[in-house]
């Protein structure tokens, strides 16, 4: 989600691969998929350049980060005494917290049209809030309001 | 399935594997987690690699997830790099985030041309808009539920807000390219593309329209573009 209002400027404002409505809806959908909850870059890959387009997505998408983790892992054991790790640690979450409301801020404007729309997210915050229930049930059951709110006739 | 990793380096002289388990068992238990961690990968991750496999105990489990979120990228890709290293090496990584991807990317292959072919049917619109109002529900708890953890003071609050800010309100693309230009897919963007070009107030373009699904210009553009081999399309990723 933190790279969200990168991946809108991107993919709708400067290739137009795909609408924001699109982006916003690819997304949402990706929430409900299983694994790793950005699998939706393959479905963008596929829409811009077909299956290889998909596949140079993936690789572009996971490569950097995967290559920065692996590294990490090699060297985690000596970084153990090094004093600035919890720093960096601690200095980065509210960033990385920023950075995922961001996000989220930027789907909103999309996403929520109305009382309707705006009572789904407040709905399902509260119960995500309250109980412990499996985020994906929710985003299903959000379908389910959403047709049958908003099937005309 | 093996086919996946063919293409990969195969590096295994260097590091000799320092436990047992083998590249297909490391890779066969990602790709279960994948296929089968709906809602969030973490507890499943756990149940199978700690509860179920043993290959690692709960201290390590917690150790690397805390390096997982620390750093960037997912935490379910992050954690597969790291649990795959740890048991074999770069082979051991390269399997796990294979087999963590792989049935996820899979369907949001088959779902993505789904929805460009019946995306702008009724009752897939309806569902969608409440899909997309879940989701905005659902990331916000995430953020509730991550400042409580980890944000103490008004000095964190300070910097979140300016990330937000940031992101938000600094940053806007260049006007956008042409749709029309005929340019490839895989076109590099131009060095200014980040940074603030355009009028701070212009709306999300021409196509953010409520809703309103419109196939863009690229599926003209897809046609008579790239050569799509279709036999490749049903191999996966």
């Amino acid at each position: 989600m933190a790279a969200f209002p990168e991946m809108k400027i991107l993919t709708v404002e400067v290739h137009r691969w795909l609408t924001f409505p699109q982006l916003i809806h690819l997304y949402s959908v990706g929430q409900m998929a299983p694994g790793p909850n950005m699998m939706m870059i393959v479905s963008i890959g596929e829409w811009a350049g077909g299956f290889l387009g998909a596949l140079i997505t993936v690789i572009a998408f996971f490569g950097p980060t995967a290559l920065l983790a692996f590294v990490v892992a090699r060297m985690w054991k000596r970084l153990d005494k090094w004093r600035w790790r919890t720093s960096i640690q601690q200095g980065l979450a509210p960033v990385s917290i920023g950075l995922l409301l961001a996000g989220c801020f930027t789907m909103a404007k999309g996403a929520i049209t109305g009382l309707e729309t705006a009572t789904i997210a407040v709905g399902t915050l509260l119960i995500l809030l309250q109980y412990k229930i499996n985020p994906a049930l929710l985003v299903v059951g959000g379908a389910i309001v959403g047709i049958l709110t908003f099937t005309p006739g | 399935m093996s086919d996946a990793a063919q293409p990969l380096p195969q590096v295994t002289a260097t590091a000799a594997p320092r436990a047992v388990v083998s590249m297909w068992d490391i890779f066969l238990e990602f790709l279960i987690i994948g296929a089968t961690s709906f809602g969030g990968v973490v507890p499943y991750l756990r149940e199978a690699l700690v509860t179920k496999r043993h290959w690692i105990d709960d201290k390590q489990f917690v150790e690397m997830l805390s390096i997982s979120q620390s750093l960037p990228g997912l935490n379910a890709t992050n954690m597969a790099i790291l649990v795959g290293e740890k048991l074999r090496g770069i082979t051991g990584s390269i399997a796990a985030i294979l087999g963590i991807c792989l049935p996820g990317g899979m369907l949001m292959y088959f779902v993505g041309m789904f929805y460009r072919q019946h995306g702008d049917h009724a009752w897939v619109t309806a569902a969608l808009k409440g899909v997309a109002a879940a989701a905005v529900g659902l990331i916000l708890s995430t953020v509730v539920q991550l400042s409580k953890k980890s944000l103490a003071g008004r000095v964190d609050f300070i910097f979140m807000a300016l990330t937000v800010i940031a992101v938000n309100r600094l940053h806007q693309s260049s006007r956008a390219r042409s749709s029309r230009s005929g340019l490839s897919p895989f076109c590099i963007t131009g060095p200014d593309a980040g940074r603030k070009r355009a009028p701070p107030n212009e709306p999300d373009g021409p196509t953010c329209s409520r809703f309103r699904i419109s196939v863009p210009a690229y599926s003209r553009r897809r046609n008579g573009g790239l050569p799509r081999n279709e036999d490749s399309d049903g191999g996966g990723t």
